[in-house]
């Protein structure tokens, strides 16, 4: 089968083209990185396949980057067992052809066929950039189609260059200097009237203000933590009740016994307490996506780099950190981003204590039990800044735990930032919705399998063996789930943990979130009454003192984290020692984080 | 009298002409990573904003793109013909 690649600068579309081609849903955003994996796709035309590739973004093959090494090894038919592509497609963003036409021609020097894709058409159109493509494709010696990649139909014209087969190899050009060369071509086929729009010179005057720009930064982080807390709740509402309702159906419409205990207790009341959280995610990721269209992600990294070169990061490790929020797994993997690999390591170590989505259903039930709703300073809710305040606690951990690693590595190297800011763009609707409905897919896919089987195995451990007749304590004491409890008890009773909630925490190791559900199993829910989660909550708030629901939110905060997070360390660092240090600094943090906690408050 | 000045010294809203970058050793990732960046001599660059603390990061905006640097780095590039836009 035809191999075709799609390479090109950093933010140049090239994956919004290889989703129009192959008709994938990888992720698009306006900053340059978001693509760090080579992906694979097929791209079917009347009746042909051909295997295109999406490459990350580059400047040059003269790199040390890991992503950009990615792009190279594949272009030069260095990775071992893959052959050559047979046309690259060189994705050039024509509003910035300057910089894109110097990589392109780059890519030519490799002597693959190879066709230049101008894409954001429109937007050079808009700004009143005109560019002579015959004129162009003349002078670089290779054909060249239009595209749109963000618009449907928008890679018609390379489907239709693919089809026809009329690749070749572009004429050889030796030794010649790209710039000057780049700068040649554009003076001959371009002409471009003023820099740039109007419209980023103001937004950057005002977001990369010193004291503007900061503050609107915090002010749109700390209006995300309190829309997640508050916008989400009439929707939470509607799915606790219809979890409620679906509960009393199956108990009204099966025969009492353990088939329907396991489905009302273990399956609808285990799993509805973790779906309940849906909301507050997609609240999360709307902000988020928005976030990452608009191009504003980049510039908080340009404002927040000196304050994060103080700690030992750098200003590239801000996107990785804040695509932690969503979970760890993508940001660890965008640190790829990062040359220099100390940085890289320190980012990745500190990544999981960013506050992934995960850990949102655990700290929202412990909030709800433990801290009043109640307004502060007539506009902020204390739920809401209880929220913020974890997150923040999150953070701070991160940049102390970055700076002590700063001092024990004692290194003079200087460190790079070299960041490219893209044009601002306005938030597509239709991406957004799209996004959601990934990440929604995402979340109930982790409850459809992690989580529904772990709620199972957790509740037929907790319901067998039944105790004896004449038993003193309650079923769940002699069950297995039980005697493990109480057996790891002692380990966490100075953290003012009880065995149930030792029990939680055992499987919260795969899935944060299912510590939830499994504290409704534990504490033998019924999901057959109205509120399923409405009855965790006074059962969590009675039980337990202040203290142990406080210690247990500062366990999350360092939260053993996932096993998943940390096969994902293993993976991009190809180091066990890292992925053991960040195993045993985030249990070491979180037991004293706790046991402070409780001692504070006890 | 024209002072020497690098990308690190420029103010706000002023222009000027890239003259050299400077190779600070052998291998000097930096400089070779700022000249595939399109930070090679004649080029007209424009000091967009600085950053909120000991004004570093600087943005640059050369051709149509804008990038972030630190001071470390833009002090590498050598520019001349300063001139307010």
């Amino acid at each position: 089968m035809m191999r075709i690649a799609l390479v090109g600068n950093p933010n140049s579309g090239k994956t919004a083209l290889f989703n129009q081609l192959t008709g994938s849903k990888q992720k698009v955003a306006n900053y340059p990185g978001v693509t760090v994996e080579k992906k694979s796709g097929l791209l079917r035309v009347a009746g042909d396949q051909y295997e295109i590739l999406d490459l990350p973004g580059a400047y040059s093959f003269d790199t040390q980057s890991p992503d950009e090494l990615v792009t190279r090894d594949v272009c030069l038919g260095l990775v071992k067992g893959e052959k050559r592509p047979d046309l690259i497609v060189c994705v050039v963003d024509s509003t910035n052809l300057r910089l894109h036409l110097r990589f392109a021609l780059e890519v030519r020097a490799l002597g693959i066929p190879m066709v230049l894709a101008l894409n954001m058409a429109d937007s050079a159109k808009r700004r009143g950039i005109t560019i002579n493509s015959e004129a162009l494709s003349e002078g670089l010696g290779v054909p060249i189609v239009e595209t749109v990649a963000v618009r449907r139909e928008g890679a018609r014209s390379l489907t239709d260059f693919i089809q026809s087969g009329m690749f070749q190899e572009p004429r050889k050009a030796e030794d010649i200097d790209f710039h000057a060369e780049a700068k040649r071509l554009i003076s001959e086929a371009v002409y471009v009237p003023s820099k740039t729009a109007t419209l980023d010179d103001t937004l950057d005057r005002v977001l990369l203000h010193p004291v503007a720009g900061l503050g609107i930064l915090t002010l749109t982080m700390f209006f995300m933590f309190q829309a997640v807390f508050s916008w989400a709740a009439p929707f939470m509402d509607l799915v606790d009740s219809g979890v409620g309702q679906l509960g009393q159906f199956v108990e009204v419409m099966l025969p009492s016994g353990p088939l329907r205990d396991l489905l009302v207790e273990g399956l609808i009341g285990g799993v509805g307490s973790v779906i309940i959280f849906l909301p507050q995610i997609l609240f999360l990721f709307l902000f988020i996506l928005i976030l990452e269209e608009s191009g504003y992600l980049p510039r908080a990294a340009f404002l927040l780099d000196r304050f994060m070169v103080g700690a030992g990061l750098s200003g590239r490790s801000f996107i990785p950190l804040l695509s932690s929020f969503a979970c760890a797994i993508p940001g660890i993997m965008a640190t790829r981003t990062i040359q220099d690999r100390r940085d890289r390591i320190t980012t990745i170590l500190v990544a999981p204590l960013m506050t992934c989505s995960a850990r949102l259903p655990v700290y929202a039930l412990l909030i709800a039990a433990f801290i009043p709703d109640r307004a502060v300073l007539g506009i902020f809710n204390l739920q809401g800044l209880t929220l913020f305040g974890l997150y923040s606690a999150g953070i701070v951990s991160a940049l102390l735990v970055a700076s002590v690693m700063k001092k024990m590595r004692r290194s003079n190297e200087v460190q790079t930032l070299m960041l490219e800011l893209p044009a601002y763009r306005m938030p597509n609707p239709r991406d957004i919705v799209i996004g959601l409905i990934e990440r929604a897919k995402i979340f109930l896919a982790r409850i459809g399998k992690v989580i529904l089987a772990i709620t199972v195995i957790l509740w037929v451990l907790s319901t067998y063996p039944s105790p004896p007749e004449g038993w003193q304590g309650t079923a769940i004491d002699y069950s297995i789930a039980g005697r493990i409890g109480h057996s790891v008890e002692w380990i966490f009773a100075p953290l003012g943990f009880n065995w149930q909630i030792c029990v939680a925490l055992i499987p919260g190791l795969a899935a944060r979130e299912v510590a939830v559900s499994a504290l409704g199993t534990v504490y033998a829910i019924s999901a057959s009454v109205e509120d399923p989660s409405a009855q965790l909550l006074p059962i969590v708030a009675s039980e337990w003192s202040l203290a142990t629901g406080l210690a247990l939110l500062a366990w999350y905060i360092f939260a053993p984290q996932c096993l998943a997070t940390l096969a994902v360390i293993k993976k991009e660092t190809q180091s066990w020692g890292v992925m053991l240090t960040a195993m045993v600094y985030l249990f070491g943090l979180a037991y004293l984080a706790s046991l402070l906690v409780f001692n504070l408050f006890n | 009298m024209t002072l020497p000045v690098t990308l690190a010294g420029l103010k706000k809203g002023f222009r000027a002409t890239i003259e050299r970058v400077e190779h600070r050793d052998e291998n000097d990732l930096i400089s070779r990573r700022l000249r595939h960046l399109g930070f090679v001599p004649g080029e007209e660059v424009v000091m967009i904003a600085h950053g909120p603390l000991g004004m570093d990061p600087v943005l640059i905006q050369i051709g149509f793109t804008r990038f972030a640097l630190r001071r470390e780095e833009a002090g590498r590039v050598h520019v001349t013909e300063v001139s307010s836009i």
